[in-house]
């Protein structure tokens, strides 16, 4: 190698000059050291909206950042205040968050659950965020929630609907609004009930993954429970794109209901091609062959167009509701940007307020503080009727809503039509029921 | 120096460095400065991607570098490995060292099975071998092995795991003998703040090792054979040599390298899933090796480096950044700016990498290394020397 000039004098110096300089920084950070992750400083608090803006579910990442992004302006008070006017808790005033103005960051999970954790580690390490909310998957939002417990921050589930993420991967960090699988089973049963008899032989396309499994064997036990028989369940693979060879054989089976537990571009398709194979035409066993979609949403009624006339599925929440509540978000969403907003941008909206409402209630950012605020929590005015956060596993509960494609539409909006609010109590479990069982919460976690 | 030649042991020393002092050379903008909040990539968990994908890009560079083998299909042996690890996690304790062992074993085991099967054909071929591979291990990690791998939810550790070798007073995330990873040291001066990651610097001697060990490789008599392979591998049948073996040896070290970085993501960030695997995972790396300079010791680490960087930092940007950049400018020009530039931003981050990649294959077959050598060529004293240097690269 070359030679080096180091002098026995030259390296003391430089040692020295180097040692106090990292000494000195260290001292004097001491005296604002604050017991929690990312505790904010100055006037300002950033918040992490973690969403995919590429991919299969990126028509709803994209309707929550705007929901976010809404939710952020009404809490620095800007524009007309939307839910804020009609939410039971009247802590938030439109100064921000503990008087601090509301920043926010944007991430793109791309639907991966390795992109979402390096996107919600940046935001955590480098941009200083105090939440986390956003999620269009349940695998990338149980991912993201066990991030963010490991770190210390909170996280405000956007659109989830695995039971698994309130189940059996719960945790202390993370709060789940929308609902899940059980919730729609529970839901949508009763009305097939009504609809369709008790006397029925109903055949499953099941998406291969937790979501699908989870969706699937919530709606065949409560189904079986009212007397129909289950002819056979078959797992297709995600993203698919084709589901032809899938549903010949329904027309052979002696089925006359098809439960399609698909969603978003899966369930587009796999509607299309049931509906172009006739099969809701036919008469099987001198009754009509009926399609049920047990978990709806607005962007997969707009892609799957006319077919869905008629088809019953379930939603968290909906904006033709006549409430309050939903009539402000409505209004302030639709003048922003000249449309409804969707389930999932409702979700995140409301998720967002809830934590800016916990943080101004318990007086504190400190991530324990506000588990404890939002934990056991009832409140009402956001658009679901009473709502409570139960305290054993985080989950929501509130009202579900059974729908059916609408079958003459009057505008391009007009896709669902709500058949009917299920009340709370129906859909209501134990924490510890067997599709939710071997989770544990763990301890809140302030990080640092 | 260690067994390198002085221009080896110069490169060598500055991966050293360059890894050893990442965190204050990624922060060239004080915190709190506009630029600082976009562009400062010296935050533990992208500079742990940084080195970890340096280490996969390294390992890939060993089979294709060399051989001009290209397995389309390298995700694999990292999903693999990540596996491997969480499963430690699980069953013995926190402790990394178990994990990233058996990590790189587990990718070794299947390198072998794998290599053993794809290597008897060669070119498009073996490519396809392997992607059918990758694939095949995508979908069995995502629906059919469940009890496994837990499907499309990713393998995590829960409270109620086994965890035999775990006593009451452990750190209840990833450590080394009590060393948390997570664990750091933040060091504020003026505006600028640095952050120390134990994790990082763990990954980061796994870097420089990785890296010394493939310097010898290429400069070993089997880094020979390898090359004699890629440029005649029917030449060297007919004069009676069986490329088989070595062909298999490059295949399996490069699949450990990749079981290693799989476990070191796993041990910064203690879940993994089978997306890990998918083949768009295992393009990624083929581009991160042609983007950097195939062949090239120092390149493929670039080529990482690089998309992580933009995948992370560009996609990050978005039009309310762009605005206060330009907010100095008039309104009409403001506009217009970020109307130009927002394609190219945020969520069109795939678009950036795209034109960048094409750019390098047009122009700089040889990846940036080629480009740094050009642009030392320009301004460096000795020409001559730099000119004998570039006609050593290999120029693919």
């Amino acid at each position: 190698m070359s030679k080096s000039n180091f002098t026995r004098r030259g390296v003391m110096k430089t040692g020295a000059v180097t040692s106090a300089g990292l000494m000195l920084p260290t001292y004097l950070r001491a005296e604002n050291h604050t017991g929690f992750t990312n505790a904010p400083q100055g006037d300002t608090v950033k918040f992490g909206f973690n969403v995919p803006q590429t991919g299969p579910y990126a028509d709803e990442g994209l309707d929550e950042l705007r929901a976010q992004e809404l939710a952020v302006e009404h809490l620095n008070g800007i524009g007309d205040g939307g839910m804020l006017n009609t939410f039971s808790s009247k802590v938030l005033d439109g100064t921000g968050v503990l008087g601090k103005k509301v920043e926010f960051v944007t991430g793109d999970t791309q639907t991966k659950s390795d992109v979402a954790r390096a996107s919600a580690q940046s935001m955590i390490q480098k941009d200083g965020c105090i939440m986390i909310t956003g999620g269009s998957s349940s695998g990338v939002a149980i991912a993201v929630q066990g991030l963010c417990q490991e770190a210390g921050v909170i996280f405000m589930a956007g659109l989830t609907h695995s039971n698994d993420t309130t189940g059996k991967d719960r945790k202390r960090n993370g709060f789940r609004h929308f609902f899940n699988a059980y919730m729609s089973a529970a839901a949508l049963t009763p009305v097939l009930e009504k609809v369709y008899g008790t006397d029925r032989r109903a055949y499953h396309l099941t998406a291969d993954y937790t979501w699908g499994w989870s969706q699937q064997e919530s709606m065949a036990a409560s189904t079986e429970a009212i007397g129909w028989e289950t002819v056979q369940n078959v797992l297709t693979p995600v993203g698919a794109g084709d589901f032809s060879s899938y549903i010949a054989p329904v027309l052979n089976s002696g089925a006359d209901i098809l439960v399609l537990n698909h969603y978003g571009g899966d369930m587009v398709n796999s509607l299309t091609q049931a509906i172009q194979f006739g099969l809701k035409d036919k008469q099987v066993n001198g009754k009509n062959f009926e399609i049920i979609v047990p978990l709806y949403s607005e962007l997969m009624a707009a892609g799957a167009g006319s077919n869905i006339q008629g088809v019953y599925g379930s939603m968290n929440w909906n904006w033709q509701l006549q409430d309050a509540g939903t009539a402000a978000f409505t209004k302030s969403f639709g003048e922003k940007y000249g449309f409804p907003p969707s389930g999932a941008a409702h979700s995140c909206y409301v998720q967002t307020l809830l934590y800016a409402d916990a943080v101004t209630r318990a007086g504190s950012f400190n991530p324990c503080a506000v588990v404890e605020a939002l934990e056991d929590f009832d409140f009402d005015g956001m658009g679901n009727g009473p709502t409570s956060y139960r305290g054993a596993d985080h989950q929501c509960f509130k009202d579900v809503l059974v729908m059916k494609g609408t079958e003459a539409p009057t505008s391009a909006y007009d896709t669902l039509e709500i058949v009917e609010v299920t009340p709370r109590a129906q859909v209501e479990y134990d924490s510890e029921h067997p599709m939710f069982a071997g989770g544990d919460l763990g301890a809140c976690n302030p990080g640092a | 120096m260690l067994g390198l030649n002085s221009r080896d042991f110069k490169l060598f020393a500055i991966v050293c460095i360059m890894a050893l002092v990442a965190p204050i050379l990624l922060n060239p903008f004080p915190t709190d400065s506009a630029l600082g909040q976009s562009f400062n990539a010296g935050y533990p968990a992208l500079m742990q991607r940084f080195v970890i994908f340096g280490i996969l890009a390294i390992g890939f560079n060993i089979l294709f570098g060399l051989t001009g083998y290209l397995s389309f299909g390298h995700a694999a042996f990292l999903g693999m490995g990540s596996y491997a690890a969480v499963w430690m996690f699980k069953l013995l304790s926190y402790n990394v060292l178990p994990a990233i062992v058996l990590s790189v074993i587990v990718a070794g085991i299947f390198a072998v099975v794998i290599g053993y099967v794809s290597l008897r054909r060669s070119g498009i071929y073996f490519s396809i071998l392997t992607l059918a591979f990758a694939q095949m291990s995508y979908q069995l990690a995502y629906s059919v092995f469940t009890p496994i791998t837990n499907g499309e939810t990713g393998l995590q550790v829960y409270n109620a795991d086994p965890q035999i070798l775990m006593s009451p007073g452990d750190p209840t995330s990833p450590h080394l003998f009590g060393i948390t990873m997570n664990g750091q040291t933040q060091v504020d001066m003026g505006g600028w703040s640095f952050v120390f990651q134990n994790g990082y610097y763990l990954a980061a001697l796994f870097l420089i090792a990785s890296f010394y060990l493939s310097i010898r490789i290429f400069r070993s008599p089997m880094g020979l054979m390898l090359r004699a392979i890629k440029s005649n591998q029917t030449r060297m049948s007919y004069v009676g040599l069986n490329t088989k073996p070595y062909m298999l040896a490059a295949f399996v070290i490069s699949g450990m390298y990749a079981g290693l970085a799989g476990g070191l993501l796993a041990a910064m960030d203690p879940l993994t899933g089978a997306e890990r695997m998918f083949w768009t995972a295992s393009g990624e790396i083929v581009v991160m090796a042609i983007l950097g300079g195939v062949g090239t010791l120092i390149g493929p680490v670039l080529g990482a480096g690089l998309i992580k960087y933009l995948e992370n930092i560009v996609s990050k940007i978005n039009d309310g950044i762009l605005h206060s950049w330009f907010s100095f400018l008039p309104d009409w020009l403001d506009n217009l700016l970020v109307t130009v530039i927002h394609p190219f931003i945020g969520k069109g981050w795939h678009l950036t990498l795209g034109l960048l990649f094409m750019a390098v294959v047009i122009f700089l077959p040889g990846g940036l290394v080629q480009g740094g050598q050009k642009i030392m060529g320009l301004f460096g004293r000795n020409k001559k020397s730099d000119a004998k240097d570039g006609a050593k690269t290999p120029a693919e």
